[in-house]
């Protein structure tokens, strides 16, 4: 049964009988013992595949198998920032269709994903980061996609707790995008799944992948530990597992899976009401909602599954972001955590087919895949669908490794973010 | 806090000593492979869940490459070894399997191996 509508009549209706006509957001169902599509991963990028391909594709036998709960990767870990301002054409593409979708999605799934487009600053603190960012700017001009460099003093007027003197790295300038900003994490996989439920699709949670099975090179289905699961179609859009996933599928990624990590402070009153990221320091930082300050960490030098991370890196990120924000220096920290990323080469996505008939691969978001979710659905519902890459896909092909066609975001992602 | 022994110098190094250089034991193709070959030598990694040989430098120690068998999934470390062997010891191999019973070397063992 499709769920009713969220709009401010609802809440004043719901006020009036002490709220006990709100049912739940999406079904929990048993499997049924085949679909048209399996979609493996019930992260955003999992869950908005599953959307865009009942929304733009009209394929709504599907379903989406998620080991644990939905959004409890690295959707639900990671420190939510938005923004399209990357160097290459392809990227800046699948980015920035993403922002645009971000800013009505909202409206679009009846749910509020609380997208606060408030702007965010990249820091430049070297030379080399000055020339770096002025490229990108006239990158992002060519591509249509509106940023600017901005100098020292504007920075200093738009984040007026930040030091801009050094003395290690004084701050030279920044690339600014004022579309860019934050949504709610866990709001944008649930806003999904309720739209999906909506649709008659099946998202099963408590539900591992533990096999897939081919037959003359072509996927027949996966095992689970709900059973055996037949389908026409398969999209591993796992995240750091894509790698364990691929092995069962008999083939190999490009893919090394490492813990990144984020922190929060206790709540404060606001201070800081754009996004900042420092990459030379490496840190980043911006104020949730309720007062926090949101703080991306480093990822470890070593393939690890262990979702916190290597220690020393908390020293690292709030050294350097004590040095940059110095009022900051008598918050307490409230929780730590990691998650595992899927990192490749050139530091950009996979959204292929794959060696296996009717199994296609979405991964390689890395460290910076929470602003992709709404674009890389798009782009995998149409790969999937099809059977061929659209215009968004078509450059994340994994012949790109072979053909050495890379394309190369180090710059872009040089936090991790 | 990740520590390595350096089988080189002795030096029970913490990670901030050392940096990291990936998957160990990569076969490098020669001039009569093929694209696919060439490309999975320089692009498909196994990024194992488990038992994981990868290799490292002590950096701020003695200099040198050498090699280490950890477990990516609980962060135990079954050993290092020098960088100019080709497979892990058989100590390292049975503090694997002591681990993960289930687990099993991916290169031929002794008692499998031709003689010849
Ligand atoms: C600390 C941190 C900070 C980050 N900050 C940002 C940021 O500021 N901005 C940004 O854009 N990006 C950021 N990212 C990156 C972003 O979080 C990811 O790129 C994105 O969330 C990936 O989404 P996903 O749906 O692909 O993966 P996930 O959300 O990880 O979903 C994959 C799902 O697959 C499931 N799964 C795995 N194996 C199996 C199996 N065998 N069977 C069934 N299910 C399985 C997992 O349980 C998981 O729920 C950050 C990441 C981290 C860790
Ligand atoms: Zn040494």
């Amino acid at each position: 049964m499709p769920s009713r509508r969220y709009s401010v009549f609802a809440i004043a209706r719901e006020a009036l009988r002490q709220h006990r006509g709100w049912t739940r957001a999406w079904t929990s169902p048993e499997p049924r013992d085949r679909y048209k599509v399996v979609i493996v991963g019930a992260g955003g990028h999992g869950l908005a595949t599953a959307y865009y391909l009942g929304k733009n594709h009209g394929i709504t036998d599907v379903a989406v198998i998620e080991k644990g709960w939905l959004g409890g990767g690295n959707t639900g870990r990671n420190t939510t920032i938005i923004r399209s301002n990357y160097l290459q054409d392809p990227s800046a593409a699948i980015y920035d269709k993403a922002l645009k979708l971000y800013e009505t999605l909202s409206q679009d799934l009846n749910y509020n994903v609380m997208f606060s487009p408030r702007g965010l600053i990249m820091l430049a603190q070297t030379e080399h980061e000055v020339r770096g960012y002025r490229r990108t700017v006239h990158a992002n001009a060519l591509q249509g996609v509106a940023t600017e460099w901005i100098e020292p003093a504007r920075v200093k007027d738009l984040v007026p707790i930040i030091n801009i003197d050094g003395p290690r790295y004084p701050v030279l300038g920044g690339l600014y995008q004022a579309r860019g900003g934050t949504a709610r994490h866990d709001a944008v996989a649930w806003g999904y799944a309720r739209a999906c439920s909506d649709m008659g699709m099946h998202v099963i949670q408590n539900c591992e992948v533990t096999g897939v099975e081919t037959a003359g090179g072509q996927v027949r289905a996966v095992n689970t530990a709900k059973g055996r699961i037949g389908c026409d179609k398969l999209a591993l859009v796992v995240a750091g597992h894509s790698s364990q996933l691929a092995e069962m599928a008999g083939f190999r990624l490009p893919i090394e899976s490492v813990p990144l990590q984020a922190m929060v402070s206790e709540p404060v009153k606001p201070c800081m009401d754009v996004v900042v990221m420092a990459n030379t320091v490496h840190g980043y930082m911006s104020q949730s909602d309720k007062g926090e300050m949101v703080i991306g960490g480093g990822t470890d030098s070593h393939n690890a599954f262990t979702q916190r991370g290597s220690w020393h890196h908390v020293e690292e990120t709030v050294r350097a972001l004590v040095e940059t924000f110095p009022m900051i220096s008598r918050l307490k920290m409230l929780r730590q955590w990691g998650g595992i990323v899927d990192m490749t080469g050139d530091r950009s996505p996979i959204l292929s087919a794959t060696p296996v008939g009717g199994v296609f691969v979405n991964c390689g978001w890395g460290t910076g895949g929470f602003k992709a979710i709404p674009g890389s659905g798009w782009a995998m519902a149409e790969l999937v669908a099809q059977g061929r890459p659209g215009p968004l896909a078509a450059a994340f092909g994994l012949n790109r490794f072979r053909e050495g066609r890379f394309i190369d975001e180090s710059v872009a992602a040089g936090v991790a973010h | 806090m990740l520590i390595l022994t350096c089988p080189y110098c002795g030096v029970k190094a913490e990670e901030t000593e050392l940096s990291p250089g990936g998957e160990a034991h990569l076969k490098r193709i020669g001039p009569d492979g093929t694209a696919a070959d060439f490309e999975a030598y320089l692009f498909a990694r196994k990024n194992i869940k488990g038992v994981h040989f990868e290799r490292w430098r002590h950096a701020y120690g003695c200099g040198k490459w050498f090699l280490a068998a950890r477990d990516t999934h609980t962060m135990q470390v079954y050993g290092t070894y020098k960088a100019q062997t080709a497979h892990a010891t058989d100590e390292i191999v049975a503090n694997a399997r002591q681990a993960r019973p289930e687990w099993v070397p991916d290169w031929p063992q002794a008692s499998e191996a031709v003689v010849g």
